[in-house]
């Protein structure tokens, strides 16, 4: 593997570049800190390997007394989100937090909390779907809410699961809308990593007070959810569309805004070598820094190669997207889901929708990897590296394949 | 019956659809989607109540004479003061029809 350059800094330079304090902590735990930072008014929550933990956390900070916020140990996830629901609706903060089956349980009530425009932020910790029950990491769970009309991220490491934590506050109420938070479960979720949190202060500067212009309030009534007919629901759904999609120059705003203030950039999609690079694979999540190792040798063998990486998948960031892929001649795109009977998995599906609204043509296979925590190795990326070399020449014989599959 | 058409611009919904005017489902127009309406046999009639009580719409006023009247401007035409009527006094006719 590439050696890494260390290099020593002054505290002089450190301060100049913001470098802060970094405690270890375990991600769960760091997540729900920064929640705690936030000062949440409502936690709702019932328990799931592997998000367990953030909440856990989070009922012991209250018990403590060490965080003001009204801590209801639901019966269910559907109560989970229909109480976060709820209590947004009145105006106050809430966080929740799910996996896996739990995230299908709150399902139904998903769609309202978005509708509805309720800014309610959800971890969601990354896990198969049974059956077979499994409690091991991809992402079939939060795959199934892809059109709920929740922001989605995905976040590679701990430090940005605790930084997309403050974005999202920001993001989810400036535009009015919810947003969901994926972590890789167990990956992200277990381990513990080196973490730096914003003081305070700026956390309060940067996530404001939250001040709802209409909420359930017996002095002033608004209703909320009320029938749509025939004669509204088309306006109510385009209403929804359009304020969703422009939900996207907040997020670039917040992410400016956060820049301004710690010297860290955030975009939609994140480029590794991708300057020159004549094959790329685009990928999500936690396994990026694997196909991170993987770029880095086949560059030293002279192969172009490079990564895009979604950080934002919802809404889907068509240009930056179209932008990023430069001028690949093939793309891998390395799903951790089954889409069952459809052209390709959820991203794979998503790429070649996006790429036809471009002028650009690279070839484009797609690969279903790493289901239910089945390691992807630097090795694994290697290969799906060498196998989308191939495709350039060759016309790609099937729409999608599930790699590592023992015959 | 004529396609439906937008009632109002996307543009001037609140967000969520949320209607900031408390109060306002009276003037709710429940009454077109009848298929049935209710028609009341005054000779039958006992004034009880039931039907009022009943109806989902709360459709049912009472007149000077004591009678119970549905109001057509809500009454959904969905017959069920008619099945709870103890004297039969209610028959639900075809919009069509009468
Ligand atoms: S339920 Fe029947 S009898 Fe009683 S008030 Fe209504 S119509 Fe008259
Ligand atoms: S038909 Fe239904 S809606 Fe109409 S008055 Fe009777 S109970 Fe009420």
């Amino acid at each position: 593997m590439k050696k890494k350059l260390i290099r020593e800094v002054s505290l002089e330079e450190a301060k100049a570049l913001k470098i802060r304090k970094k405690v270890a902590k375990e991600v769960s735990v760091a997540i729900a800190d920064a929640v705690a930072q936030c000062k949440v008014d409502v936690i709702s929550a019932y328990p799931i390997t592997p998000q367990t933990h953030i909440v856990e956390y989070l009922s012991e900070l209250v018990n403590n007394g060490e965080l003001e916020s009204e801590y209801i140990p639901v019966e269910s996830e559907h109560a989970a989100m229909s109480a976060c629901i709820g209590a947004s609706a009145a105006g106050a903060r809430t966080f929740t937090a799910t996996s896996s089956q739990g995230l299908l349980f709150m399902y139904e009530v998903l769609f309202i909390a978005s509708a509805l425009r309720l800014p309610i932020v959800m971890v969601i910790a990354n896990r198969s779907i049974s059956a077979p029950i499994s409690i091991w990491n991809d992402h079939s769970d939060v795959m199934t809410m892809r059109d709920s009309g929740w922001i989605q991220f995905f976040a590679e490491n701990g430090q940005e699961a605790v930084d997309l934590i403050y974005h999202s506050y920001r993001i989810a109420e400036k535009s009015l809308f919810p947003v969901a938070i994926n972590i890789d479960g167990f990956i992200l979720t277990h381990v513990i990593e080196p973490v730096e949190f914003l003081d305070q202060e700026l956390v309060d500067k940067y996530v404001p007070h939250l001040k709802m212009n209409y909420k359930l309030d017996p002095k002033k009534p608004v209703t909320m959810g009320a029938i749509g007919v025939p004669e509204i629901y088309t306006e109510a759904k385009k209403a929804q569309d359009e304020a969703f999609n422009s939900s996207y120059k907040i997020i670039i705003n917040a992410w400016k805004e956060f820049e301004k203030l710690t010297g860290k950039r955030y975009q939609p999609v994140e480029i590794y070598k991708m300057e020159d690079a004549e094959v790329a694979l685009v990928i999500m999540g936690s396994l990026t820094e694997t196909a991170m190792n993987a770029v880095d040798l086949l560059r030293d063998e002279g192969k172009k190669v490079g990564l895009l990486r979604l950080r934002l998948w919802r809404p889907f960031p068509l240009r930056d997207f179209i932008k990023a892929i430069g001028k690949v001649k093939a793309i891998g795109v390395v799903d951790r889901a089954v889409s069952h009977g459809a052209t390709g998995g959820p991203v794979g599906i998503e790429v070649r929708s996006a790429l036809y609204q471009s002028n650009k043509r690279p070839k484009i296979v797609n690969f279903i990897a790493g289901l239910s925590g089945r390691d992807v190795t630097v090795e694994d990326f290697i290969e799906l590296f060498e196998r989308t070399y191939h495709a350039i020449k060759t016309k790609p014989t099937f729409s999608y394949k599930i790699y590592g599959v023992k015959e | 019956m004529p396609k439906e058409e937008g009632l109002i611009s996307w543009k001037k919904l609140a967000p969520g659809m949320a209607i900031l005017k408390p109060g306002n489902s009276v003037e709710f127009k429940t009454g077109d989607w009848r298929a049935f309406r209710p028609i009341l046999d005054k000779e039958k009639c006992i004034k009880c109540g039931l039907c009022y009580v009943f109806c989902p719409d709360l459709c049912y006023e009472k007149d000077e004479e004591g009678y119970y009247i549905s109001n057509l401007y809500y009454c959904k035409g969905c017959g069920i003061c008619a099945q709870n009527c103890p004297r039969g006094a209610i028959t639900m006719v075809l919009e069509e029809e009468i």
